[in-house]
């Protein structure tokens, strides 16, 4: 964590990953995103946080188009996010998403949620899948629990299996929605360790989040959201030290009180 | 009683037929069923309409008419099971039996289908979108995730619809099938001064038969209950 801290990466060190463009989305009357504009390269780590109902988990759940959007583009790698059917579950392998609510597999096991991406999508053998599977739950601590059912894990051993079942596809980008907002303050740091985690190695990632500790050590770029709209962008320390909006001040001043 | 218990090899060949029936337009409107689940769920419009159609015309149609259909009005036009003409053991498998079958499948399916859209909406959405977040199309979504939980779900109102089935097989009586509500009516013509212990008898078989049916949906609802 230090060493990111005396290093930190430059944003554009890579080439654009993730690009939206003019992108707009309503629900009903509510206009949910409007005239998003965000560029992500290659192994930068964004965090986008705001107030609830600024649209973050919106934005975030739209680039896997989890969400459609009513107008504007979002491409993946310099190709638009496909309508529908296999182009877009194909697209769909090369992103992980971890959400709040962990969504494991309930009838399966750990092991078995992690290999279903790649045995079914990937087409790896079961050995080889497993072999990896295991690889990655034990980086991510919960290795001795491989042949448990979901509920029978802690929501932060959940939410690690939840990461190694996005790792598994080998994904180019990773979204994080809300991925520490349902779990017990003693387990949140055993989630946000395996991010810090991953953000060293290289992985480009997008997190929701309302972890400002997280934000200020491992993210490359704070996007501050509010009533749908980027309203800011800025490295974390400028952000947090210094922010230009005033709509940031206020919810800052109000995060950063207690 | 004694007519019943002299006579109770016709009456376990009657019986016979009844499983018969049951477990042939069970199997099939369990598949049935599940295909037009997929289709009422699944993002295309036009199977979604279908199923849906489907499910409304002949489930809100008494069942009587949907033999009356197949035995009288299908033949009309062009739609007949002549064909079928099969002798195994002592059981004959003739059109009168397809045409029952295949009746009952037609008629059960719908009911399984709800059934089972009960059970797919108890799955949580989150599970569908982690399914389609690791890349799988929605056929491995249904497949993989959504349908076994749903399966396991709707254990109970399947059975339901499935006892339903077994006691609905009775209606073959009526289009020549020699099951065990016809061979009833033929003991209690032929019995006239015992008809009280031939439905008593026939009634407990059917009620052991259901039994039998709960029972194996108890032990598939133990079986599942870990997740």
């Amino acid at each position: 964590m230090t060493a990111l801290e005396h290093e930190p990466r430059s944003a554009g060190r890579g080439e654009p990953l993730v690009v939206l463009t003019d992108v707009q989305k309503h629900f009903g009357s509510l206009h949910a995103l409007k005239d998003i504009d965000l560029t992500v390269t290659s192994g930068e780590v964004v965090v986008v946080i705001g107030p609830s109902g600024s649209g973050k988990s919106t934005l975030c759940r739209a680039i896997n188009r989890l969400e459609t959007i009513d107008s504007g583009t979002i491409s993946l790698d310099g190709q638009p996010l496909p309508q529908e059917g296999k182009a877009l579950a194909k697209l769909r392998a090369e992103v992980g998403m971890v959400f709040q609510s962990f969504n494991l597999f309930a009838h399966k096991t750990i092991l078995e949620n992690v290999t279903l991406g790649p045995i079914k999508v990937r087409g790896l053998s079961k050995s080889a899948a497993e072999t990896k599977a295991r690889e990655l739950l034990d980086r991510v601590g919960v290795g001795h629990q491989a042949d448990k059912y979901p509920a029978q894990l802690s929501g932060g051993q959940q939410q690690r299996v939840a990461i190694a079942r996005a790792l598994a596809m080998e994904p180019k980008v990773m979204l994080f929605d809300e991925p520490t907002s349902a779990l017990d303050p003693e387990m949140i740091k055993e989630v946000l360790d395996v991010m810090v985690d991953l953000a060293h190695r290289g992985m480009t990632m997008i997190v929701v989040t309302h972890e400002m500790g997280f934000a200020r050590t491992a993210a490359d770029r704070v996007v501050f959201m509010a009533d749908g709209a980027i309203v800011e962008e800025n490295t974390p320390e400028q952000f947090f030290t210094n922010p230009t909006s005033d709509r940031a001040k206020d919810f800052l001043g109000k995060i950063l009180k207690h | 009683m004694e007519a019943f218990i002299n006579e109770f090899p016709e009456v376990l060949q009657a019986f016979g037929y009844t499983v018969l029936l049951f477990l042939c337009s069970g199997v099939l409107s369990l598949i049935g069923g599940t295909i037009l689940v997929a289709m009422r769920v699944g993002p295309i419009a036009v199977l979604n309409k279908a199923a849906a159609t489907y499910v409304t015309l002949v489930r809100n149609t008494p069942l009587l008419m949907v033999f009356f259909f197949f035995q009288f009005a299908a033949p009309k036009i062009g739609i007949n099971l002549k064909f079928v003409d099969v002798h195994i053991g002592s059981f004959d498998f003739t059109s009168f039996f397809a045409t029952a079958v295949v009746a009952l499948t037609l008629y059960t399916s719908t009911f399984v289908c709800e059934a089972l859209r009960s059970g797919v909406n108890a799955v949580p959405l989150g599970q569908a979108e982690a399914a389609r977040a690791i890349g799988l199309p929605f056929s491995g979504v249904m497949r993989e995730v959504v349908l076994p939980q749903a399966f396991r779900a709707s254990v109970p109102p399947v059975a339901s619809t499935l006892i339903a089935l077994l006691k609905n097989t009775s209606v073959a009586a009526v289009f020549g099938v020699l099951e065990a509500a016809a061979q009833m009516k033929i003991m209690t013509n032929n019995h006239a001064d015992e008809r009280w212990g031939i439905f008593l008898g026939v009634a407990l078989l059917y009620v052991v038969l259901v039994e039998l049916v709960s029972l194996v949906a108890i032990s598939f609802e133990r079986r599942w209950r870990i997740a």
